[in-house]
């Protein structure tokens, strides 16, 4: 049986047929308020995001820097559930064609069953799934369910991961494979390293085209897409630098929206070559 | 199979694993490889060894509690006295033997979470004697409640950071230190203050603390011409509990561990996550959480800070879901009357935690009858508990 084509990979065909690299947006579901979230997704989406990624809030997101933790503890202390964030999902899927990808914590996934929680995130409009503690030592359950369902699940590298390892990684991520820039946690970072760069060109080498590659972790200016894109990376994940503005905008709906549609155009002419 | 040789692959049945951002991957494989490595290496056995008995104090007493066995009228109770130890608690049979360990990896920096400051404070020591740069991380309300310990690692050299993320107690210092390995992955050694965690550490500090079970089946043999019928040790992460059981695993003996009951399980605040939690991942394991319907892992309550943990070690949600030990609870006030015993009959202030380990005692010691013997471990000593007995007791009599 040949699987149709799930659309995150269609997203990546269209991009390539437009000589374009994809700009991949975080929020965190129910930050700074469940509805609000809604809008902000809205505006990185008509600033020119290609693929959504959705943050569940976990009450230990050990991958996280300051800004994502604070932001999921707003989130969870306004109520927000699993069940709420999928909704919240399913509500942006409804006014837009654009690839969601949940992201959150094994904990969240493996207490709503695994085998309830896919397809459930399906039904709602997710289309890929990431989490940041799952090793694909961990993942044989995950890995046969989300196959069962069409849900792609996306693995994580980082740049102390072995050439072999990555080579494994890569052939059994879906979607695209996500490579953590930085030995670090999420969060806005001014300046990266050669490392940075040496791990996407090797990553990109080792993956022989099987996923596309992300890279994500700390990214913020156009400058940062733009090297990245040019050592090698499909795709740039983009998430504290918007909540920060969510946080500097101080409750003033209108600039945080104006800020965020932007920051994610700028960020867009950045993976279309055009700075 | 024997359950001594348990962990396969990693997993205690299906408890434990490796559930941890990509970063730490090679990190843990390197730590597996140079514990094993170690673990192999006589002079590493030999210099460990050396540091127990001349710097920690090992090996520790067992003593017959004969005033408070005849006050109970049951079985005889043994007290195996880790409250001995220098830095006062159990915790330093793990510091010691990481410490070392990190040194032989050529690692500059350690780090380490604590709660109350039990573990902060068996690191800096550790890390002192033997010349290896320390951080502490500790929940910013835990560091308020425990400033004379902020103060005791400051003293040992250690620098202390606060974390105010989150519920700001032991769990969060736990994320705050994996957050800090991830970025320093290379240079640092994450020293894990019990048998939770990814693997390596479950297995890697049970087998530093079984030295305690060792010791126990050797001093039975001499003082009782055998094994004893029941041993009893209370369960936070459950380090000195589990300690005290590997030697005896596949021996006939009951095994106790103790959780904290806190108010009572039915009033929700409480530690006890065998007794009344659920399966989960957290910090790197597949083990009991005790957590919300939708996954959120739960604020806890203990009188003992040092059993006020939302997770427990996967070994022991292994010999859980097979039987093999029976976990119980004792509350605040259990723990608290036991103290108070303890004190009385025998001139010993334990630390709070074993003190829920020996209101357990107390309880079964009876059932158990004359003609049997009751090992409890006395994991740590009470002084750091004076005034949280003393503020509890004036609210206590208030209340009745
Ligand atoms: C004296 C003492 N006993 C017990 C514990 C609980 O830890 P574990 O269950 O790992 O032995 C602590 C923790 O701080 C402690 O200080």
């Amino acid at each position: 049986m040949s699987r149709r084509e799930n659309p995150i990979d269609r997203r990546f065909r269209e991009l390539v047929a437009k000589g374009e690299h994809a700009l991949i947006g975080y929020i965190v579901a129910g930050y700074p308020d469940e509805h609000t979230s809604i809008e902000v997704a809205r505006a990185m989406i008509d600033g020119g995001v290609d693929i959504l990624e959705i943050g569940i809030p976990f009450s230990d997101p050990i991958a996280d820097g300051p800004t994502i933790q604070r932001a999921s503890y707003k989130a969870l202390s306004k109520g927000i559930t699993p069940r709420k964030a999928l909704e919240i999902a399913r509500s942006i899927r409804g006014s837009y064609d654009v690839p969601l990808v949940a992201m959150t914590y094994f904990n969240i996934v493996y207490r709503q069953g695994v085998d309830r929680f896919i397809p459930l995130a399906k039904d709602n409009g997710i289309d890929g799934l990431i989490v940041p503690d799952l090793t694909y030592e961990e993942a044989d359950d995950v890995i046969r369910i989300a196959h069962i369902h069409d849900m792609d699940l996306i693995f994580l590298v980082a740049p102390n991961t072995s050439d072999e390892r990555l080579n494994r990684v890569a052939s059994v991520s879906k979607g695209f494979l996500y490579l953590v820039s930085v030995y670090g946690t999420t969060g806005e970072r001014d300046i990266f390293y050669e490392y940075t760069l040496d791990a996407i060109r090797r990553t990109k080498g080792l993956i022989m085209g099987r996923v596309p590659l992300a890279v994500g972790f700390g990214i913020s200016k156009k400058e940062h897409a733009r090297v990245m894109i040019n050592a090698g990376a499909d795709a740039i994940v983009v998430g504290s630098a918007f909540i920060n503005i969510i946080e500097k905008s101080n409750g003033s709906r209108d600039i945080m929206l104006k800020g965020i549609r932007e920051l994610a155009h700028e960020l867009k002419q950045a993976t279309r070559g055009l700075v | 199979m024997r359950l001594k040789h348990y962990p396969i692959d990693g997993k205690f049945g299906r408890f434990g694993g490796r559930y941890v951002p990509e970063t730490l991957i090679p990190a843990l494989e390197e730590l597996e490889r140079a514990y094993i490595d170690a673990r192999e290496d006589k002079d590493f056995k030999r210099e460990l060894d050396y540091y127990l008995k001349h710097y920690a104090g090992r090996p520790t007493q067992l003593y017959y509690a004969r005033n408070l066995s005849n006050a109970i009228g049951g079985a005889s109770i043994y007290l195996k006295r880790e409250d001995l130890l220098h830095g006062g608690a159990h915790k330093i049979n793990n510091t010691i033997g990481q410490a070392l360990l990190a040194k032989r990896m050529g690692k500059e920096r350690v780090i380490a979470e604590t709660g109350a400051g039990q573990h902060g404070v068996a690191t800096a020591m550790a890390c002192a004697a033997l010349g290896l740069k320390c951080e502490i991380y500790m929940g910013s309300k835990d560091a308020e409640r425990q400033r004379l310990n902020v103060f005791r690692m400051e003293l040992l050299g250690a620098k202390v950071n606060k974390v105010d993320s989150g519920s700001q107690t032991l769990k969060d210092a736990i994320n705050e230190a994996l957050r800090d390995w991830i970025t320093n992955v290379k240079n640092t050694y994450y020293l894990l203050g019990s048998v939770v965690g990814p693997h390596p550490y479950p297995m890697m500090v049970r087998d530093f603390q079984s030295v305690i079970g060792r010791e126990i089946r050797k001093q039975c043999m001499n003082m009782l011409g055998g094994m004893p019928d029941a041993i009893v040790a209370c369960v936070g992460g459950g380090s000195n509990a589990m300690g005290t059981f590997h030697e005896f695993l596949d021996s006939k003996v009951d095994l106790y561990g103790v959780e904290a009951g806190g108010h009572g399980l039915a009033s929700n605040t409480h530690s006890a996550t065998l007794c009344a939690g659920s399966e989960g991942v957290l910090h790197g394991m597949l083990t009991y959480l005790l957590q919300d319907e939708h996954g959120q892992v739960m604020d806890t309550h203990s009188i003992a800070a040092g059993l006020d943990y939302p997770g427990v070690g996967p070994e022991h949600a292994y010999l859980k879901s097979i039987g093999r030990v029976k976990y119980v609870n004792a509350t605040d006030d259990e723990a608290i009357d036991a103290f108070m015993s303890l004190a009385k009959y025998e001139g010993i202030i334990p630390a709070l935690e074993p003190a829920h380990a020996l209101a357990y005692t107390m309880k079964i010691a009876r059932e158990y009858g004359k003609d049997s013997s009751i090992v409890v471990t006395i994991s740590g000593r009470g002084d750091k508990d004076v005034e949280v007995v003393q503020r509890y007791l004036v609210e206590r009599s208030t209340k009745r």
